[in-house]
Formats: structure tokens, sequence, C-alpha cells
């Protein structure tokens, strides 16, 4: 069965938060939106939660706004997922912006929870498709949110992995270090390394990220399409049409 | 307490006001366009925790000299232009925060508190620049830092709501982000899409989800007061207005023009 590249990222992402039970979602994130929902989806019996920041649909809003941020400082959330303008190789994470601070000549929206949510989640995936040097650096030039911390900081969240358009990686929050755990299929070791700022771990012979199953694709295209387009009916329109 | 028009409202903010606004679902566009009119300068906003069409609209017209958010942007729109060239050429302060440490200074405010710990932060370089957020000992782990916010004290809430009643009492429903931003501040002045006879503290429906006007310093009507953002159960975003405004407000000429054309004057369902 034929399918895309949106049905392929998130089928990748949700192979990675199964094991979670509460999975909450920021804003303008609709493929890690359908990743959880497609998780979901996947293990009704377990009565998964799913929030979606933005959603109006009662199944997946929370009460008010500061209820996402009060649950994930009691520990209440699993999983979460979050993006940058820049993602170095020590998981820290830019959301706002490349230059001298203040004034700096790129400057992004800003730090939205991140500062927050990066310390108290257990599993955060960072998400970001466009695979390059310009995105995954050495060293980010703002620190948003950093990846790890020193041991008088409570820290009971931070980085799992870091899935692009090219590939999925695992972080060693030990070795503070990213390694690669499989190569999307068409694409090569050679063109990870080439794109990538920073150094990674990897073995030689990586494996290879697995396909979307045809059960996997007839949920994505019949219930999470459906409960997604409400949220994001542009990017429905364009996965599904 | 029920002024006649939004420019009488927008006139009771002084310059050099800490203003709070909520980040959607409630915006005072029209209160908002009705400030840009007055002449209104050197405002500090405060984002709950975040900012979008208005916040870029009152920089954009030279009203703010200061900005305490988690973001600004324009939502699925884009990023937000006149807020971005704004920190490129430094006419604006930012202070950058996250958004639980926005709620949790309005929460210190609220009870009257000098500060409020919050986990997170440490490490990142927004505690960097912000001399203000103290960092202490935990001191029921001692070996633990936390983070202290000092609280925020807005001079005014403002925001956009479905219903009013004669004594000032302001029906929210759900949004009850809009009853911290309303205890938190000195003064909260709120536009309405309608005024009720009905007292909304005596209905046992509407009581729960109603701000009691103790609160609140003043109240106009504005239909379609947060057009083109979005009143739930009201009226959705207007979209095509919003990328419209996204792509106009990339140059100071095309600000001007969007400016302009959705100005008071030129906006006869808002002229009274």
């Amino acid at each position: 069965m034929r399918f895309n590249s949106q049905e392929f990222l998130i089928h990748a992402i949700a192979k990675l938060i199964q094991p979670s039970n509460t999975i909450a979602v920021g804003v303008l994130s609709p493929i890690p939106g359908s990743a959880a929902l497609l998780s979901q989806q996947l293990s009704k019996q377990r009565k998964k939660k799913v929030f979606i920041l933005g959603s109006n649909n009662p199944k997946f809003k929370t009460s008010h706004g500061v209820e996402i941020f009060d649950l994930a400082g009691q520990g209440r959330i699993d999983t979460f997922f979050l993006s940058g303008g820049q993602i170095d190789g020590f998981a820290n994470v830019n959301l706002t912006g490349i230059g001298p601070y203040p004034k700096q000549h790129t400057r992004w929206s800003g730090a939205f929870g991140s500062a927050y949510l990066y310390f108290l989640i257990p599993q955060v995936i960072l998400f970001r498709e466009k695979h390059n040097r310009e995105v995954l650096v050495e060293s980010v030039d703002f620190i948003s949110a950093p990846g790890s911390s020193s041991e008088n900081t409570y820290r009971t969240g931070g980085p799992s992995h870091l899935v692009t358009n090219l590939c999925v990686f695992d972080f060693n929050r030990e070795e503070k270090q990213f390694f690669l755990r499989s190569i999307h299929p068409k694409h090569s070791l050679e063109e990870v390394l080439d794109n990538t700022g920073f150094n990674f771990s990897y073995s030689p012979n990586p494996a290879i990220t697995t396909n979307p199953s045809e059960a996997v694709l007839n949920t994505l295209r019949t219930e999470v399409s459906e409960e997604i387009s409400e949220i994001y009916p542009e990017f429905a329109k364009n996965t599904w049409p | 307490m029920i002024k006649e028009t939004s420019y009488e409202l927008a006139k009771e903010i002084p310059s050099g006001s800490k203003i709070a606004i909520f980040k959607d679902s409630s915006v005072p566009m029209t209160l908002g366009l009705n400030m840009i009119k007055s002449g209104i300068t050197d405002l500090e906003i405060v984002t709950v925790p975040t900012g979008g069409l208005l916040v870029d609209l009152l920089i954009g017209s030279g009203c703010v000299t200061s900005v305490e958010t988690s973001g600004v942007s324009l939502g699925e729109a884009g990023p937000a232009p006149r807020f971005t060239e704004a920190i490129k050429n430094g006419s604006i302060t930012i202070k950058d925060s996250t958004c639980p440490a926005i709620y949790a200074g309005l929460q210190a405010s609220e009870k009257g508190n000098p500060f409020m710990p919050l986990r997170g932060l440490l490490g990142s370089d927004i505690l960097t620049h912000r001399n203000d957020i103290k960092e202490i000992d935990n001191p029921f782990s001692p070996k633990e830092k936390i983070v202290c916010l000092p609280a925020i004290k807005p001079d005014f809430a403002i925001f956009h709501a479905p219903l009013a009643d004669r004594d000032g009492n302001i029906y929210v429903g759900i949004r009850q982000e809009l009853r911290l931003l309303a205890h938190a501040s000195a003064n909260t002045l709120v536009t309405v899409e309608k005024v009720t006879n009905l007292n909304l503290l005596s209905d046992p429906k509407l009581a729960p989800g109603t701000i009691p006007a103790f609160y609140v310093g003043g109240v106009a009507v504005a239909r379609g007061g947060a057009k083109p953002l979005n009143l739930p159960h009201h009226y959705d975003s207007d979209f095509q207005q919003i990328t419209r405004y996204a792509k106009l407000a990339k140059s100071e000429e095309g600000f001007s023009e969007w400016i302009t054309q959705n100005s008071i004057e030129n906006n006869n369902a808002n002229q009274k």
C-alpha cells in the first residue's frame, strides 16, 4: 500500500510513544498530534489520554490554559513534543532567535512552554521535518530550553528522541548525545552525516525506519484524519485529499 | 460603569500603563484599535501567556515600549511581523518568559505575594537575560535550586467577553484564565457583545462563569469586538483577514495600509 511522507512520519512517531498513557500536544503540531491520535487508536483497550492544545473537542481539551502546566508539574503527563528553529547535539532547543540578544537579527516567536515542560515531562520528542545544518547545529545560539541540567536542578523530564525527514535519533541522557536509531527508507547514513551539524554516535549499519502497515494506514485515513481535521483542517486536506 | 462607546473606555487607559492581554478567544480588537486612535504610548504589555494580532498592531502603531511574553506569533498565519521588526531594531524592550512563568507571576499578584516559585527555567538563556527572576535554594530541599518569579501586577486587564449586566458583572464562561487576569490586575476594562438587564450572579447557570463587578472598572458594548479573531460560540476567526495582515504588515507601508482600512473611522460597525 502506498503512503505519503506525512503518514510515514506520523507512524514513526506513534511507535515511539506507544508505551505512554498520557500524551500532550502543543500548538502548531499536526504531525505529532496525528501520531498521538494514532497511538490512542492503536491501544484502545488502555484508555490512553491525549490533550491537544487548541482543540475545541471536549475529548482533547483541558479545562483552561494553566492546567497543562499544572499536570506536567505534578508528573501526570508522560509525553510531549517540541520543535526548534535550532536544535543542537546536546538537545538544547532554540525557539527564540539568532544573533546577539536582545536585538537578534533572526527572531522567532519565543520559548512558549518549553522552558518548563522540557524539565518535567519524562518523554519529550523533538520533531523537525527539515533536516539540515542550519537547523541541526553544533551548539544553539540561544538556549530557550536546555537538553540537560546540573544535579541541583529538579528534572524528571527531558529529550528522548529527535525525528526528522531523514531519520530517528535516540537521546542518551547520561552521555548527553544523540544515537542514530534508524534511517528512513531511501535515505543513507552519508546523507544524514552530511546534513547534521552536530556529532552523534551510530552503528555502521543502521536500522531502517519501518513503514506503516495497511492496518495503520487505514486507521490514519479514517479515525485519525477525521479527528485531526477539527484542529488542523488545512493539514488534513493536504495529507488526505 | 457602562460607557457609551469603546473609545470612551479606551480613554480610561493612560499612556505608560502596564496591560495584560490573554492569548485568544477574548482579544479586545475593537478596544485595541480605539486605544491606537486615542494616541496612547509607552504601554508595557504582558501577554498571557502568548500574544498575537493585537499585540502586533499595538507595537506597529508605536504604542508599546516593552513586552513580557512567552511568544508572539500570528499562529497558523505565521510570524508577527511588527513584533519581529521591533525586536530587530531595538524599539521595544523584550522580557522573554515561558508560559507557566507568566501565569505564576499573575498568581503571585492575585494572592498579594511578592513572588511565586516555579520549576524549570534553570540553565536557559531566558533566565540569563531576566535579572528580575531570582534563583534560590529550595528551603525544603536545600540541595535543589528553584526560580522565583516576581509578581506581575498589571494596571489593566483588557478583554472582550460575550455578556455583561448593568452592574458590570462579566460573563466569561469557560475562559477561567480571564478571572486570573482580573484578580491580578489593578483594574479591568471589558468590551462585550451585549448587556443584559438580568443580574448574572443570580442566574445559577451563568454565575459560575461570571467575574464579579468588584474587579471591573468599565464596560462598553462592541459588537464583533474580537473580530477578525474569534469569540467562541459567537464567531470564528477570519483566517483570510489574518493572513492578509500577515502579508501586508511585513512592510511598514503595508502595515499602515491595513491600519487605515481597519481603523475605527472606516469601520461603521464600531462607530457610534
